[in-house]
């Protein structure tokens, strides 16, 4: 082992701790700290709080499930990018730049168009995200070049761009006063209206694919070496290639059905998250989530209270993340080959 | 047990590179293959080692086609050592040796105790125990290409196949791999690998194969067929072949000490 990854996992969970604290308590009705933890206490134990009832209900209705979609959302997006990001063996993919967001954006906004249940867009989003991936990855491959993973990003890079001409026609069809607001705003990423509904459609295909890249986390490592290599040592590099970016695209998926397009988490915290554990995705994925987790938290808290009306997350998302990729590219290109 | 390309025509989809190869090599013994660039020693190795089907003929291992057996299978029978590259991230010396461990594991698993014990013995072998710990991108080129060895070492092959081991490291560097590809040989392994130094043939194997657009030019053991009327025929150069007067041992320098006769 490199080092201990333990200092890396306990600056990780402090940020998933003080972002919770954070999202909790700060906000247009200011909740204290003893107060929130007396009401969260009480409903694990089953007690009633002595606490006011607006207090009880800002907590668990109003800002509960929408910090638990948060840290779910920047859980999912983080270690989705940090697959992507290992299986093309590239630090500068991720779930945007391979079109698994545009894909399920697509997905998603044909489902609200035509007015579906939550399951339905869900399905919608991940048949989307699916689609589009295999598509940049088909025409990536069939592409014959020296370096084939640049041909995959600007594959990547293009067929995002017909999905989102695509997006722009169902948005020019919708109807202007009760769905293109709504279709607009979630898609900037919004977890404004998380509610306790959404909980469940977005847990279940977050965990599942989490799950099963925990537990290929050590073909992971070999999967990031050239392909031949891999394959020498022994890994089927085909079936588990499709496995991965399933999983990584039902991820993805599942936090574009829920919260709309948040850029750029699947790019920086992998990277943070990197810097604090190592490269071994055994450790990497579990970093990864917990700090995708806290750092949405932080960012969400701040759309809803830095300004009088909401920022849309995707909106700072992206001032965060385009310096970071400016100073990643200029960085990076001494290493990677 | 042994490798054997039988009447192999080698290439791509869309390019024959080479026609009517015969190769064999033994456990126990070292092949060197030579050539001009382009003449197919990669394509030849990347077939043998099962990575790229024949065009045409077989490849066989023990007493069965390679292509029955599964890639993991396949993986701890023979090791391959590609040239030193830059890994796109920052893996322990130790990870990257681990890595040589995973077709003894099943798909979920992560390397075990035992793999670890071998993993050590391995990078012990080759006196890089000390940079266990250190990030596979911040060690030198030599250091690398001991690694990639280390790692092919733990997979526990009975052969190993080198693309190009000395291509990238300096004078003394390429000394040390080929001693250690000579000593893979004496602990039963059978090496194969390719290189532009005919003069690391005579070092390191047992025979050489010499490949030149796609069809051999000669193979047997390395002190009848390296010398200097082959090598001018498979490299269409100069060569000069020089004897040291003590041990008699023979090296081969491209061009002529000559300077070229003025006309």
């Amino acid at each position: 082992m490199t080092r201990s990854a333990l200092p890396g996992f306990a600056i990780a969970t402090a940020v998933l701790i003080a972002g919770l604290f954070f999202a909790f308590t700060v906000g247009r009705y200011p909740v204290s700290l003893s107060d929130l933890l007396n009401v969260l206490l009480a409903k694990a134990t089953g007690r009633t709080a002595d606490v006011p009832a607006a207090i009880q209900s800002v907590v668990l209705q109003v800002r509960g499930p929408r910090v638990l979609a948060a840290a779910l959302v920047g859980a999912a997006l983080a270690v989705a990018g940090t697959a992507f990001q290992g299986l093309f063996r590239n630090p500068l993919v991720s779930p945007d730049i391979l079109g698994a967001s545009s894909g399920a954006a697509l997905g998603a906004v044909i489902g609200i168009f035509f007015s579906l249940g939550v399951l339905a867009i869900q399905g919608l989003a991940f048949v989307g995200g699916l689609l589009a991936v295999a598509a940049v990855y088909t025409i990536g491959s069939a592409v014959r070049s020296r370096d084939p993973i640049l041909v995959l990003v600007l594959t990547g890079v293009v067929v995002g761009a017909l999905l989102g001409a695509a997006v722009g026609l169902v948005k020019y069809l919708a109807d202007p006063y009760n769905q293109l607001p709504a279709m607009t705003f979630w898609l900037l990423g919004s977890l404004a209206a998380a509610n306790v509904s959404d909980l469940l459609p977005l847990f279940g295909p977050v965990a599942l694919g989490t799950a099963v890249l925990i537990a290929l986390r050590w073909r992971m490592n070999v999967m990031s070496l050239p392909e031949e290599e891999a394959r020498s040592l022994g890994v089927a590099t085909g079936p588990l290639r499709i496995a991965i970016v399933a999983a990584a695209t039902l991820t993805t998926s599942a936090s574009v059905a829920t919260a709309g397009i948040i850029g750029w988490v699947g790019l920086v915290v992998p990277h943070l998250s990197r810097s604090l554990v190592g490269p071994d995705f055994a450790r990497l994925l579990p970093a990864a989530a917990i700090l995708g987790g806290g750092y949405l938290l932080v960012i969400d808290t701040l759309a809803r209270t830095a300004a009088e009306v909401e920022i849309p997350l995707g909106i700072l998302t992206a001032v965060v993340g385009t310096p970071f990729f400016i100073w990643l590219l200029a960085s990076m290109q001494r290493t990677w080959s | 047990m042994n490798i054997e390309g039988r009447d192999l025509t080698i290439g791509y989809p869309d390019r024959t590179v080479g026609r009517g190869l015969n190769v064999a090599l033994s456990t126990g013994e070292v092949l060197a293959l030579l050539g001009p660039n382009g003449g197919g020693k990669t394509t030849l190795l990347k077939t043998l080692l099962g990575l790229l089907k024949p065009r045409a003929g077989e490849v066989r291992l023990g007493d069965k086609p390679l292509e029955n057996y599964s890639i993991r299978e396949r993986a701890r029978v023979i090791a391959y050592v590609p040239q030193v590259h830059i890994s796109t991230f920052a893996f322990s010396v130790e990870t990257v040796v681990l890595m040589g461990r995973t077709a003894h594991g099943s798909l979920f698993s992560r390397p075990s105790v035992q793999d670890r014990v071998v993993a050590q013995a391995a990078l012990e072998r080759f006196g890089i125990a000390p940079l266990a710990n250190r990030p596979y991108t911040m060690i030198s080129g030599g250091e690398r290409q001991l690694v990639l060895l280390a790692r092919a070492l733990a997979q526990e092959p009975q052969f190993i196949v080198l693309d190009e081991p000395t291509a990238s490291l300096d004078f003394g560097n390429q000394g040390k791999v080929m001693s250690e590809i000579r000593a893979l040989a004496e602990s039963g392994h059978g090496v194969l690998f390719t290189t532009h130094d005919p003069n690391h043939a005579l070092r390191a194997a047992d025979r050489a194969y010499l490949l030149r657009d796609g069809t051999r030019i000669t193979d047997g053991p390395v002190a009848t067929v390296l010398n200097r009327e082959q090598l001018e025929v498979l490299y269409h150069a100069t060569v000069e072949r020089l004897t040291d007067p003590d041990s008699g041992a023979v090296a081969f320098l491209p061009g002529s000490s000559r300077p070229p006769a003025k006309s």
